[in-house]
């Protein structure tokens, strides 16, 4: 559990030193507690729970929360709320808690009655880690914590309008092996789904026995080992070009466990043109609402995986498996400019460092794209990003709740200076209980990302993406205790990363990258692979959009 | 790949939910933040004690009520979602009208209700309220004619609708399947 009290949710608080069984880490700021569930709780596979006050310790939830429902990320929080008789009366610290969070959260109560809590309880735990995960807020009156009433823990939940899908449809299924089995030029686009239901074993048998060729979604990776010779990459807006091209050239997709986004799809006239779907998810809502289905399968991933294993034919497509192997020759990833220190040339030696089996922490930009098109994944459940919501400030808390979750493992917040600037506040955590946290700072003194846009097409206008004061990131790690080390070149990037690896306790390296390195390929929002910048080279022939 | 399609026809949809604090919000919310078009909603208790019966009428094509549909069985509190513009059924709506009368149109006004089969249900010294049930077109009509004499204030309670025949609304026999492809899993008790 991460928290931060306050006068609405002490009554629980002085609880706590009656259940030593429950861990309470105190943070530095709410959305930081919010944001380590959410680590925590996609590192361990559990619920992460998040406490804060009333008021603007309940606002400052909003964005972890949001985070965590674009994701599927089960969390509950838990807020304190005004006594009863004062809600509605613009009471100190008084916001309505449930009204915000609603468009937010799969799930939300606010408890009138003491004898509820423990039913609401089982229920908000209930909803947050089944069918299609997601954040559950439970809100607490102070009066209500005060009050007491019989301890009655319902044995089982009882929520009879709430009964996920899990078996996927038999005919379906049926339907499903007959598609791939005529297709010539299948793809599996394998998201979040497939990770949270740890559909990995029948993700791989139905690819390897119908010879697939696999892409993962950004939430995806990990869900296939990134060494498998059927393994592609990313696709979309930044992900491999040759991806995008294949998507382009499939007759088939099968989307397991994600839900065509549109950073997945770009401009959807112009998706997968040649394709038919088959789409394979355990939120119904989600089978149909972007793309046009052919064979819509509910249920869980691995489930759905473990039957369709079963019925696919065995079959070899080596002219398609071939065309795989051209498009990959002529669309390499971009390895960076060369100039400077290459952020991406980062990511690879932490890759081979870590042997490619550390949990990766990211935030959100440039210095996330390139963490997930370089690092090679070889482990499931190692890749830990905000994708849907796109939270810069995510990599610092993250990290930590991933740590607490995984003591044994390895954790590297992959961090841009500018997210990790916004919420660098929780090292203070990390240094009060040692978590064994690394950073690797892609420093570029830019909003990487924004400045890349304004230069793609806003004719290379810079407004508000450049940082001119950052901190020294060493001198600030000295602040806290913590080791920290700049590196400015690449002869210097392996030792230092060697070096923080086997510090025993939290670390922070300072990259000094090179600050005009973009991420390519390069989807422009809403178009279609056909307007894809592949390299500074495609640039030029882009001009028009701009 | 073609987008799924966006044209528009009115549909009435029911939803048996429970009846708790905030459902209202959680299902009006939804509306609002998905973009669907709502035209009409009506709530009121259901035969069964705890749950509520709530009248849609939604404009959109098929991907709208198919969204709508399925986003509705993602509320915790929804039990079930019926389609009723594809069953036989009965659509109604009653409303108030408070029109300007003195004694010398009052005849005028009451021979034009009794044509509509509605009725007078108050009288006041220079103005009358007239009671009417029946679907949309019947109570516009009703309002047209009237309006010359002015329609001072007008109160509609939007659609309500059942199924014809001996079965509920929102049971096995007509439930839109939380899962469109999962038919055998009934998501109710």
């Amino acid at each position: 559990m991460f928290g931060l009290p306050g006068g609405a949710i002490l009554p629980l608080y002085q609880t706590l030193p009656e259940y030593p069984q429950l861990r309470h880490i105190l943070v530095r700021h709410e959305q930081n507690a919010g944001h380590a569930a959410d680590g925590y709780a996609r590192a361990s596979g559990k619920v992460g729970v998040a406490i804060a006050t009333s008021g603007p310790g309940a606002t400052n939830l909003v964005t972890p929360l949001a985070t965590a429902m674009m994701d599927s990320v089960p969390v509950v929080a838990i807020t304190g709320q005004v006594p009863r008789a004062a809600i509605g009366r613009d009471a100190f610290q008084e916001t309505d808690t449930t009204g915000i969070t609603l468009p937010i959260t799969k799930h939300n109560y606010l408890v009138m009655d003491t004898a509820d809590i423990p039913r609401i309880i089982s229920e908000a735990f209930h909803i947050a880690r089944t069918g299609r995960p997601g954040p559950v807020l439970i809100d607490l009156p102070r009066d209500v914590l005060t009050d007491s009433a019989d301890f009655d823990y319902p044995e089982h939940v009882n929520l009879p309008s709430y009964k996920p899908t899990m078996e996927g449809n038999g005919r379906m299924i049926k339907r499903a092996a007959q598609l791939i089995a005529d297709s010539q030029r299948p793809l599996m686009l394998v998201g979040h789904g497939a990770i949270i239901s740890g559909a990995f074993a029948e993700v791989r048998e139905v690819a390897e026995k119908a010879q697939i060729p696999v892409i993962t979604t950004l939430l995806g990776i990990g869900s296939f080992s990134g060494e498998h010779i059927l393994s592609m990459g990313m696709p979309g807006m930044h992900g491999q070009a040759y991806n995008n091209w294949a998507i382009d050239r499939a007759d088939l997709i099968i989307g397991v466990g994600m839900r065509f986004d549109d950073r997945v799809t770009g401009r959807l006239s112009a998706f997968a043109p040649n394709a038919k779907v088959i789409h394979i998810d355990i939120d119904p809502a989600e089978v149909g609402k972007n793309v046009r289905v052919t064979v819509p399968i509910v249920g869980d991933a691995k489930r759905v995986m473990h039957a369709l294993a079963k019925q696919v034919e065995q079959v070899s497509r080596p002219e398609w498996i071939a065309e795989m192997d051209a498009l990959r020759a002529e669309h390499p990833l971009h390895p960076g400019q060369g100039k400077g220190l290459r952020p991406q040339h980062v990511v690879r030696e932490l890759c081979e460092v870590t042997d490619g089996r550390a949990i990766v922490v990211t935030g959100v930009g440039q210095h996330q794209m390139w963490a997930a098109q370089h690092y090679v994944f070889k482990e499931p459940g190692s890749w830990i990003t905000s994708g849907g919501l796109g939270t810069m400030g995510f990599e610092v808390p993250a990290a930590m709740g991933a740590a607490f979750a995984q003591p044994n493992r390895q954790v590297w917040s992959i961090a841009g200076d500018g997210g990790f600037q916004m919420t660098m506040s929780e090292l203070a955590t990390i240094v009060e209980h040692n978590v064994p946290v690394k950073f690797a700072i892609l420093n570029n003194g830019n909003l990487g990302l924004v400045r890349q846009l304004q230069d793609l097409f806003y004719g290379g206008t810079r407004v508000a993406s450049g940082y001119t004061g950052n901190p020294d990131f060493v001198k600030l790690a000295e602040a806290y205790g913590i080791w920290a080390k700049h590196v400015a070149d690449e002869p210097q990037v392996r030792a230092a990363l060697e070096e923080a690896a086997a510090v025993d306790g939290p670390a922070i390296i300072d990259f000094h990258v090179e600050p005009e390195e973009n991420v390519y390929p390069h989807v422009p929002a809403g178009e279609s692979v056909f307007e894809m910048i592949e390299s500074p080279a495609g640039q030029e022939a882009l001009s028009w959009l701009t | 790949m073609a987008d799924v399609s966006l044209n528009g026809h009115v549909h009435t949809i029911t939803a048996l939910v429970h009846d708790k604090p905030g459902v209202l919000a959680r299902v009006a919310g939804l509306f609002s933040r998905r973009g669907f078009n709502i035209s009409s909603l009506a709530v009121s208790r259901s035969e069964t004690a705890g749950l509520s019966r709530m009248t849609f009428v939604v404009v959109g094509g098929d991907w709208v009520v198919e969204q709508v549909t399925k986003q509705l069985y993602k509320l915790i509190d929804v039990v079930r979602v019926t389609n009723i513009s594809t069953e036989s059924s009965v659509m109604r709506e009653m409303a108030l009208l408070k029109v300007k009368s003195d004694k010398d149109n009052r005849a005028e006004i009451m021979q034009i209700v009794d044509i509509f089969r509605a009725g007078i249900v108050d009288v006041g010294k220079d103005t009358v309220i007239v009671e009417v049930t029946g679907d949309e077109e019947k109570i516009d009509a009703l309002i047209q004619l009237l309006q010359p004499f002015g329609v001072r204030e007008t109160m509609r309670t939007g659609r309500i609708a059942m199924t014809r025949g001996g079965v509920a609304a929102g049971t096995k026999q007509t439930a839109v399947p939380a899962a469109e492809n999962a038919p055998d899993t009934e998501v109710v008790p």
